[in-house]
């Protein structure tokens, strides 16, 4: 093999030494220089990031406090109507001012100096600003050329559509649409139809696994017909369905969509060890499934938006969830499940039945967080080496089905060629 | 309309807990489903969530029917990484009773040792119960397990 000068710079200055991304190198989760850099490429930079739902903050003067990639962030809605998101960092001194995680406003005061602010963000008043009258003098006061509308919060510009908050700390990004790519959108738009969301609750999860591996799981149709066995089993995710495979025209989201079919049917695909025949439910509640007119047909359909957030539809169970790294080694993953302002009561009490198969203690999900975390270890262990991830070929593509790890050497395309690497 | 107990059944109570934390802590399963009756009703639901009256829970189990599908789920169909778990209850505190019906909470840790590893604090809350009498004895109508640690180690696989 030839070593030259080149190639050894170029080990040092990049995880990658072979073409293409079918072969994942260790350390881009384990690499925290790496991470710093991900974080300003993806999270800070150039990409609409998750922050919430509108149905979270329905009334004049609510706010919710979330996350975009390590940065504290407020969400909040001013007396207009219009929804803000700005960083949870006061301009005085840099307080972290906001501490409660939900909760309703007249305005944001930052209790070290209690400078105040709106309900959008910008610094209304500075306490003793011209000074403390004694004596017939005025003592100290900030300097005459202070001015209120330099010193408020770092506003994020929002964009908002079917309900659902984005925000970026980029004032020249590209439109949300745009982002999004009409490919994408279109699964989007088929979730959030412009229906009123009903929040049916969260659940919080801290995965000690590089954030990364949430996005490849849900960009990895070929693990839950083996891993889960609930999805094989009833056929609600098999590699046997009717499925489809789409990605943006960056490789950096994607949709999988899947048709239940072949509930316990015995064939190729179920030769598998996690698929049991005679497994029948005490209490089949938990697949009440009926069918929704929105669905237009798919039962199933995992959006993945790059980098921050994760759209389920898993037949009646309907949530989003947020991706908030901490460090390369660690992210929280945060939940929220929602319904629509039309939903029977029926249809409620069914979406959070199947809900236990979702979250932290899910039966096709509990599991997922296990498998990133034992992965994490095992890069830990073995910085140098790579992951493989050929299923379905080396290059990368649309599919009509499952069979194939395509999405995630999209991801790493994109990954690459932002990262430079 | 709280009424006073007899010692009897405050120590009757005292020893359902302790045996519910004897299943669990056993990885028995079979037991824990036991000390329901068929139509009950058991959930680990962030304190969040139930302070703020959503109504989703990390798990929510309506019938002993569900609660064998979760046994079941953990001994075949859910993989995870094995640990210990110790749960250490306190005392009841009785907020109603009438003849066959005991409304009581009592607060829980569950300290988790995964294999190879240090002990630590996994899951911490109060158990908001509703215990009948039956033939065989006080069994749980209702537990709902709620927690303050509502950012979750991970996962939870076993029953709280
Ligand atoms: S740091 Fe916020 S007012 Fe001083
Ligand atoms: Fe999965």
């Amino acid at each position: 093999m030839n070593i030259g000068n080149e190639s050894i710079q170029r080990r040092e200055n990049t995880p990658w030494n072979s073409e293409g991304t079918s072969r994942i190198p260790f350390r881009v989760y384990t690499d925290a220089e790496l991470h710093q850099r991900e974080l300003d490429a993806f999270f800070y930079r150039n990409h609409w990031c998750y922050v919430g739902l509108e149905a979270e903050i329905p009334n004049v003067g609510d706010f919710k406090r979330t996350a975009i990639g390590e940065r504290s962030v407020v969400m909040s809605r001013a007396d207009d109507g219009s929804v803000h998101v700005f960083e949870n960092v006061c301009a005085h001194r840099g307080m972290q001012f906001c501490r409660e995680r939900h909760g309703n406003k007249k305005e944001f005061v930052c209790p070290y100096h209690q400078w105040s602010y709106t309900l959008k963000g910008d610094l209304q008043g500075v306490p003793f600003r011209r000074g403390v009258k004694q004596d017939g003098k005025v003592n100290g006061g900030m300097p005459a050329d202070f001015k209120t509308e330099e010193n408020g919060l770092t506003k994020l510009r929002v964009a908002t559509r079917g309900g659902v908050v984005f925000a970026t700390f980029d004032h020249a990004m590209e439109s949300f649409e745009n982002f999004v790519g009409e490919t994408i959108l279109h699964y989007f738009d088929r979730m959030f139809d412009g229906r009123k969301l009903k929040i049916l609750g969260y659940n919080r999860q801290r995965i000690p696994g590089n954030w990364k591996l949430m996005q490849e799981n849900i960009k990895d149709p070929y693990h839950p017909g083996l891993l889960h066995t609930w999805f094989v089993t009833f056929g609600l995710w098999r590699a046997d369905n009717k499925s489809a495979l789409k990605m943006d025209k960056h490789f950096r989201h994607a949709s999988m969509i899947s048709e239940r079919g072949n509930a316990q049917a015995a064939n190729d695909v179920s030769k598998v060890s996690s698929f049991k025949e005679s497994m029948k439910l005490h209490d089949p509640r938990f697949l009440d499934i009926v069918p929704e007119t929105w669905w237009n047909g798919p039962t199933a359909v995992m959006t993945t938006l790059f980098p921050s957030v994760i759209l389920q539809q898993q037949v009646n169970s309907v949530s989003t969830r947020h991706i908030q790294p901490r460090g390369n080694g660690e992210f929280d993953f945060v939940w929220t499940h929602f319904g629509y302002e039309d939903d029977t009561p029926e249809m409620t009490e069914r979406r959070l039945r199947q809900s236990n198969l979702f979250g932290p203690a899910g039966f096709v999900s509990a599991d997922d967080g296990e498998v990133i975390e034992l992965s994490q270890k095992g890069f830990e262990q073995k910085p140098e080496h790579r992951a493989l991830a050929e299923l379905g070929g080396r290059d990368v593509g649309d599919t009509d089905h499952m069979v194939t790890e395509t999405l995630i050497r999209g991801m790493y395309a994109y990954w690459r060629k932002v990262m430079q690497q | 309309m709280k009424s006073a107990i007899d010692f009897e059944t405050y120590l009757a109570i005292t020893q359902l807990h302790a045996a519910y934390a004897s299943a669990v802590d056993a990885n028995d399963w079979d037991r824990w489903t036991e000390l329901f009756v068929d139509d009950c009703i058991y959930r680990i639901q962030p304190r969040e969530n139930y302070e703020r009256g959503f109504p989703l829970a990390t798990l929510s189990l309506e019938s002993k029917g569900m609660l064998k599908d979760r046994a079941y789920g953990i001994r075949e169909t859910l993989f995870h990484d094995p640990y210990y778990q110790r749960h250490v209850v306190s005392a009841p505190n009785i907020i109603s009773a009438t003849a066959d019906r005991i409304e009581c909470e009592a607060n829980y840790v569950v300290i988790r040792t995964k294999l190879s590893e240090l002990s630590t604090v996994f899951n911490v809350g109060r158990y908001v119960d509703s215990i009948v009498r039956t033939s065989e004895g006080l069994r749980l109508a209702k537990r709902i397990c709620v927690y303050d640690s509502e950012m979750i180690p991970n996962s939870i696989i076993y029953p709280i």
